[in-house]
């Protein structure tokens, strides 16, 4: 039995029959490398264990989290609990508690990435900073191993581990950055020369950038700026609690999209990281979100479900009262084409590496700015040609992607992240009719 | 007996045994009480507890630094033990070593001054306050989502140092507010209060009271009603008049972060970015106009980003970082002020236990003018008066930036006119200080505080604090949409 299995044991024997209870724990380690100016100088690591306890007590619901797990602190914090959730008004809407059901059996998890040393990380990330032949290089190296248990009064319990480790770093000259990125469970699948060269490539050739003009242009997204559209779909749009108060897009059944667009939710993939329950215990699988541009679902837990008539998909997370249940392993489909074809369709247009500091101006619309970032460049006649600055967007993600809009999809899926959360979006290199870049990011 | 003191000690030992020729640590138990309602119902009580602690050890040019929650001495040493070897296997890809500048040996307590201990206060008022709110403004017509929400901060925390630091803090944060949601055909409109996100203090319940949440949830639902049907904003060049929590934003992302040393050393290039103001520039750098005068203050009372010390136990201080509208001061802490040669601002904080401590913002804030923003309305012949913030984009040097409110009003002759929708504006952060020309004060100069500043890998949440009141911008870009 797991540690993790183990509390979530303890903390259901000292709840009792007193109160209907779900239990979350987590043990395991994370550990970052950070470096700048080419030399590692922030290096952390932490051990340690969490237990969250959600009591419902004759309908009135409260939940505790706690870092200290000693048999005295686990039974005080049993006890708040339950005298918290007794001052509660009744919840109406309380779902219920998840009742036994199979899990799939599959675990994204790599002993050696797991319990990774620092001296592993910092091989990984000489590589990536001995690419840059002498560039500036900054950046990180995340190595991560948990294990995850659940138990609930209603008889379903599960447990799983996971793994994940990810480069992600820049490279740059006195006028100019690039960027890359690269995640898996294992951390031997991370090649940080390669990503390394890629980021060091980039920030060449963007030495000597000019200043585009704002306006329409064609656009080659490249793996990090579609991760970046994918997230906010994901969090506004495709997401329960959005949907049953009225403020996401989605308009289950419409084709919404260029039918070129797929895009799902699936743990059991093999390339996917993560437990195959979530916080509700819930078993996660295979949910379709847009089929041939079609909307065809949303990700549910139990109290958005159960507002709409629907079933959990097995998608809430901590804190999902407030944003909802969110899509964490999303894959976006590709096709066949090579990047370079993708490009070579466009006459004129500009390429976007990745984007940076995404905001919503209104879920409703999915219109959101931001900027590019770590190499953006013209595509003229087919060719990536001169780097360009920075720019400014206010696009439309939804629209973005409609009808007629999606005019290519690259062979290169992976995982992908710019500003959010590494791991979650397994994505290709996409080419878009139209985007809107409403200004340069220095004037 | 052992007191938590004893556990930072241990961590610190264990890192000098370990070959560290520095180490500090932080015991930190922290408590926080999230309530969430919505509609009338509570969407989540959320009682957390943490504890633990983390060690810093400095070996040639890296810090190392461990963290567990397994209080006992054992841990702790092993902790210590732990952050020097993660320090040491730095040295694969190293740098210079790193310098260190000096600060005072202190052994002291701080408490934050409160009045009411926001923990004691009842649940049930507290959830029969934001219920009441959200009931004031389902009942104005239109209104599809009304939110209201509180949070509460409890924190002890004990530092100890290898020169020699006992510093026992105890800080008391509390704050919240509520929001009503608007749904038509094809958009959301939103009005919040205070302001976007809730406004935080360091302080107690009295935090809460003093802003009439009660008072004021009628007024906000009916404003967000109203913005379904109000104009949109046209695009073009106009003055511009920012309420006072829009522009502690404002202060925030143009100004405070692109201040913090880290950045300007290029600490955070791959991630937050770096700075458009760079060290050769500094004391001579026109940031804005005259009347941009902005410090850096740890110690304003109730101000979200007030504490004793820092978490490298250097004493919380005033620093000016804007004089007369010329960049003289930056944000730091004791290695990036020993690089760039200046004081060590005490300025660097840790998110909990198992964070490294960072350069944080404090108090940045924009001192007052002598104007009030009537006499500033009444001074505009053609503008727009935008309020409370709902997007916020800037760029990896903190230039270029577009903000968007949640609700505006055009200016014409002197008065408030229409209500206008989806209002934004853009700009790039040095020409846009430049052109502020008037400035409110006197009662109209608020602590905003700001409970989400998101920075460092693995991410670390700070509350800063950014003191400001309303004030006027010329020739400014507005009503920029896709």
């Amino acid at each position: 039995m797991t540690r993790a299995t183990e509390l979530t044991e303890q903390v259901l024997e000292l709840v009792e029959d007193r109160a209907e209870a779900e239990v979350v724990a987590s043990s395991g380690n994370l550990a970052l490398t950070r470096f700048a100016n080419s030399f590692i100088h922030q290096n952390v690591a932490e051990d340690g264990e969490a237990v969250s306890l959600r009591i419902a007590l004759d309908g009135r619901v409260a939940t505790a989290r706690t870092t200290t797990t000693t048999p005295d602190s686990l039974a005080a914090f049993v006890e708040a609990a339950l005298e918290t959730a007794a001052l509660q008004p009744v919840d109406e809407d309380w779902p219920g508690l998840t009742a036994p059901a199979a899990l799939p059996s599959v675990e994204h998890v790599d002993e050696t990435t797991y319990d990774a040393d620092p001296a592993a990380r910092a091989d990984v990330v000489k590589a990536f900073v001995d690419a840059g032949d002498g560039m500036l290089a900054a950046g990180y190296c995340q190595t991560e191993g948990r294990t995850q248990a659940f138990a609930n009064s209603a008889g379903q319990a599960a447990s799983g581990r996971s793994s994940s480790a990810i480069i992600d770093g820049i490279h740059q000259t006195d006028t100019s950055a690039g960027g890359a990125h690269a995640a898996s469970a294992a951390i031997g699948d991370l090649d940080g020369a390669e990503v390394g060269e890629l980021a060091a490539r980039r920030a060449v050739d963007s030495v000597a950038p000019f200043d585009a003009k704002p306006g329409e242009y064609e656009v080659i997204l490249a793996p990090e700026a579609v991760a970046t559209i994918a997230v906010f779909l994901g969090f506004y749009g495709f997401n329960g609690k959005m949907l049953s108060e009225g403020q996401s897009f989605v308009d289950l059944g419409t084709r919404q999209f260029d039918e070129r667009f797929q895009m799902w939710d699936d743990v059991t993939d093999p390339r996917a990281m993560g437990v195959p329950f979530d916080t509700e215990g819930t078993p996660k699988g295979h949910l379709d979100l847009v089929v041939d541009g079609v909307t065809r679902g949303v990700a549910h837990n139990r109290r958005t479900g159960r507002k709409l008539g629907v079933a959990s998909t097995g998608n809430n997370l901590p804190g999902a009262e407030s944003w909802g249940p969110i899509a964490t392993n999303v894959f976006v489909g590709g096709a066949d084409s090579p990047p370079d074809e993708l490009i070579a369709g466009i006459e004129r247009g500009i390429y976007v590496s990745m984007f940076n500091y995404c905001r919503i101006l209104d879920p409703k619309t999915m219109v959101v700015t931001g900027l590019t970032r770590n190499g953006t460049f013209m595509i003229e006649n087919g060719r990536i040609g001169d780097a360009v600055t920075n720019m400014r967007f206010t696009q439309s993600f939804v629209e973005a992607l409609g009808d007629g809009r999606i005019l290519g999809l690259g062979n290169d899926a992976r995982f992908a992240d710019s500003e959010f959360a590494p791991g979650i979006m397994y994505v290709p290199t996409m080419r878009l009719g139209s985007w809107n870049f409403t200004g340069g990011a220095e004037g | 007996m052992t007191t938590m003191y004893d556990y930072a000690e241990a961590a610190v030992e264990g890192a000098l045994a370990a070959g560290a020729i520095y180490a500090d640590a932080r015991v930190v138990l922290a408590k926080q009480e999230g309530i969430d309602v919505q509609n009338q119902a509570v969407q989540s009580l959320d009682r957390t507890e943490q504890a633990g602690v983390g060690v810093r050890a400095l070996i040639g040019s890296s810090w190392g630094f461990f963290a567990t929650a397994d209080l006992t001495r054992r841990a702790a040493t092993a902790a210590g033990e732990r952050a020097a070897e993660i320090a040491r296997a730095s040295a694969v890809v190293s740098g210079d070593p790193m310098e260190f500048a000096d600060v005072d040996v202190v052994q002291d307590t701080y408490e934050t001054p409160y009045e009411e201990d926001p923990f004691n206060v009842a649940l049930s008022e507290k959830v029969d306050l934001l219920i009441g709110v959200t009931k004031t403004m389902q009942e104005v017509d239109g209104i599809a989502i009304a939110t209201g929400n509180l949070t509460f901060y409890d924190t002890n925390k004990w530092f100890v140092s290898s020169q020699g630091h006992r510093i026992h803090q105890h800080l008391v944060e509390s704050g919240g507010g509520f929001d009503a949601t608007a749904l038509g055909e094809r958009e959301s409109q939103r009005r919040s209060y205070p302001q976007s996100f809730g406004q935080y203090e360091t302080g107690g319940y009295e935090a809460v009271r003093k802003w009439d949440y009660a008072g004021n949830a009628g007024r906000i639902a009916e404003e967000a009603a109203a913005l379904l049907t109000a104009d949109e904003m046209e695009e073009r060049e106009t003055t511009l008049i920012l309420e006072g929590s829009q522009l502690a934003l404002q202060i925030h992302e143009s100004v405070g972060h692109a201040i913090e040393l880290d950045r300007i050393l290029g600490w955070e290039a791959a991630f937050a970015g770096t700075s458009h103001l760079q060290l050769p520039k500094f004391g001579t750098f026109r940031f804005g106009s005259d009347l941009m005068n902005v410090t850096a203050d740890a110690t304003l009372p109730g101000a979200l980003g007030t504490f004793g010390y820092d978490d490298e136990g250097t004493r919380a201080q005033r620093v000016d970082i804007v004089k007369n509208g010329i960049w003289v001061g930056v944000l730091s802490g004791r290695d990036s002020a020993a690089i760039a040669g200046l004081p060590p601002g005490g300025m660097v904080r840790g998110d909990g236990y198992n964070r490294l401590p960072m350069v944080r913002m404090t108090n940045v804030g924009l001192l007052p003018g002598d104007s009030s923003v009537d006499e500033i309305i009444a001074d505009t012949d053609d503008g727009v008066y935008m309020a409370t913030n709902r997007s916020w984009s800037i760029d990896d040097k903190r230039l270029n930036f577009q903000f968007g409110t949640e609700i505006a009003w055009e200016v014409k002759n002197g008065k408030l006119g229409r209500m206008l929708k989806n209002p934004t504006y853009t700009g790039i952060g040095p020409e846009f200080w430049g052109s502020l020309d008037r400035l409110a004060g006197g009662d109209e100069w608020v602590h905003w505080g700001t409970p989400n500043c998101g920075k460092g890998q693995p991410m670390q949440v700070a509350h800063t604090g950014h003191s400001a009141a309303p004030g006027r911008f010329r020739k400014v870009r507005v009503g920029v949409r896709g």
